[in-house]
């Protein structure tokens, strides 16, 4: 390919500038001692040394990320569970039918999502707080692991079972030595995916939660509705590298899985 | 088949029946309660009263705006990213920032609309009074496409990635012009990535309420912040319900004329 004409060069500059722009503005005027995003005073690291020195704020990140390695823990078990069961299924309807119905909290609005399982816990008496966030991040997780998970198993030759089998593997065994190792960057996919999910939700957990719990969306929410505050700009300084590293992370586990699965199966 | 293992399943149902089915006849039947849990068709009249049906029409005019832009300007990137040397790296680029947490990428607009904040600023150096552009429609569309966009280019981006290039060189030797080549063979052939992504922006963009909140002020009213005032302000479970029902059935609708069952949206979502 040729290189590309200068206009198509310009707009996809500009079009990284715009959608970093915002995100680097944050960071900027985390140093600022003056407590303003319009006008730059001093290098400071005062709103960094606040956000460590907040207790509360350190509570509510630690439950944060509790809620989002618990959620992601649990969803994959059932999420992969739940896609190894439906590809027993045979009868094609069915199937159809489970996969629309996993499909549904996908491309559900998260309002409509948060308002029925808030009218789900009042009903069931699940006390809002942790239990309900925990319980509605796996559940809005599940779907994503399903999708992630299948495509593993529906490529996968089921010469390798029927092999395994043969060589008098258990039942057991072909499950844990066979197909887990096989669907594996299926399932590390859906891990981060749900990973990510339960840390970026703010909709599902703003209704779910109750008075005592917050998780990091949420609080930053609140005090993003009473007005700029350089607090929140450290904690995005905070948010930016901790995503960086999770992206990078997620592309290198995903690279690796690919190329031990080249080495492996083919 | 790999094993039998319907065991595996019945997490997987339950998980199902209580948190599919089960929440979606909640939301229905609730529909049908008013605020004293009598049955009742109250909200449904309500909600085909003039005030609720031009609040409808209103969140379906926004939602038509950001998706249009935003597919205005993601259509060309993803094109033009298709055709850098290193697309898949900088694609991953173009995706990170749709990964940081949404409520600070929104904060930040707080900040660069405000009265005395970098926009107004620069406006100023051309001789214009500081304005005030939060709270306006123009922020409120500009805040959502910004954040819309990457989920845009997603499903494009992929879709154009597939396209054979010798059916685009079979159309320029024919003799068609750049902009017929475009119109009759790269979008046609690429229209599976623009109804993805027309998915997910256009129904999230229905039921926005936390950008219309902290961006719009109180002024723009979408389906979704009026679910979020019957539930969490008004405490009206029966009203609120009563639009999530529409909500559901806009959901359906877009999706029947899309033509998809939503499995193109993996992966991406949008709060």
């Amino acid at each position: 390919m040729s290189k590309a004409p200068l206009s198509a060069r310009i707009y996809l500059f500009v079009m990284f500038v715009v959608l970093y722009a915002p995100i680097f503005y944050l960071i900027f005027y985390s140093f600022n001692s003056g407590g303003t995003m319009n006008s730059f005073e001093s290098f400071t690291l005062e709103h960094y040394a606040a956000v460590f020195e907040d207790t509360r704020l350190l509570v509510i990140v630690i439950n944060t990320v509790i809620i989002a390695l618990l959620s992601g823990l649990i969803s994959t078990i059932i999420g992969t569970l739940g896609a190894i069961g439906i590809v027993s299924i045979r009868n094609r309807k069915l199937r159809s039918t489970i996969l629309s119905l996993n499909n549904v909290l996908i491309v559900s609005p998260d309002v409509v999502i948060g308002a029925s399982f808030l009218i789900l816990f009042t009903l069931i008496g699940v006390q809002l707080g942790f239990a309900s966030v925990l319980i509605s991040h796996v559940a809005f997780s599940i779907p994503i692991v399903v999708l992630m998970v299948l495509p593993k198993l529906l490529e996968m030759n089921p010469n390798l079972i029927d092999a395994a089998l043969d060589l008098g593997a258990s039942r057991r065994d072909v499950l844990t030595r066979v197909v887990i190792p096989y669907i594996q960057p299926g399932i590390f996919a859906g891990f981060f995916l749900a990973l990510t999910y339960s840390l970026d939700d703010f909709a599902v957990t703003f209704f779910v939660t109750g008075n005592g719990f917050s998780t990091l969306s949420v609080e930053i929410y609140s005090m993003a509705r009473v007005g700029i505050s350089l607090t929140i700009n450290a904690i995005s300084g905070l948010v930016f590298v901790v995503t960086v590293l999770i992206v990078l992370g997620y592309y290198f586990f995903a690279n690796r899985a690919k190329t031990n699965g080249v080495g492996v199966f083919r | 088949m790999p094993i039998r293992s319907r065991g595996s399943l019945i997490p997987y149902v339950v998980w199902i029946v209580l948190f599919v089915i089960a929440p979606i006849a909640l939301v229905v039947y609730y529909s049908l309660l008013d605020l004293h849990g009598q049955f009742t068709w109250h909200n449904y009249r309500a909600f085909f009263s003039a005030a609720y049906l031009k609040m409808t029409l209103t969140s379906f005019w926004y939602a038509f705006l950001i998706t249009f832009f935003t597919l205005l300007i993601a259509y060309p990137t993803a094109y033009l990213l298709t055709k850098t040397k290193h697309k898949r790296l900088w694609l991953v680029f173009i995706i990170i920032p749709s990964w940081i947490n949404l409520l600070l990428k929104t904060y930040a607009f707080i900040g660069i609309f405000a009265m005395y904040g970098p926009v107004s600023a620069v406006l100023g150096v051309f001789g214009m009074e500081p304005v005030q552009i939060l709270f306006t429609d123009f922020s409120f569309i500009f805040v959502a496409v910004y954040i819309f966009i990457p989920f845009m280019i997603l499903p494009i981006f992929n879709a154009l990635d597939k396209l054979d290039p010798t059916l685009v060189d079979a159309a320029r030797d024919l003799g068609a012009s750049g902009w017929t080549t475009f119109r009759r063979v790269i979008f046609p052939l690429t229209i599976e990535g623009v109804k993805s992504g027309i998915q997910v922006t256009f129904i999230p963009a229905l039921s926005l309420f936390m950008i219309t909140r902290l961006i719009a002020g109180n002024q723009v009213i979408t389906l979704g912040t009026a679910i979020e005032q019957q539930f969490l302000v008004a405490q009206n479970w029966g009203m609120g319900s009563t639009i999530a029902v529409f909500l559901i059935l806009f959901m359906v609708l877009v999706m029947v004329v899309t033509g998809s069952n939503g499995s193109g949206m993996r992966g991406d979502r949008v709060k």
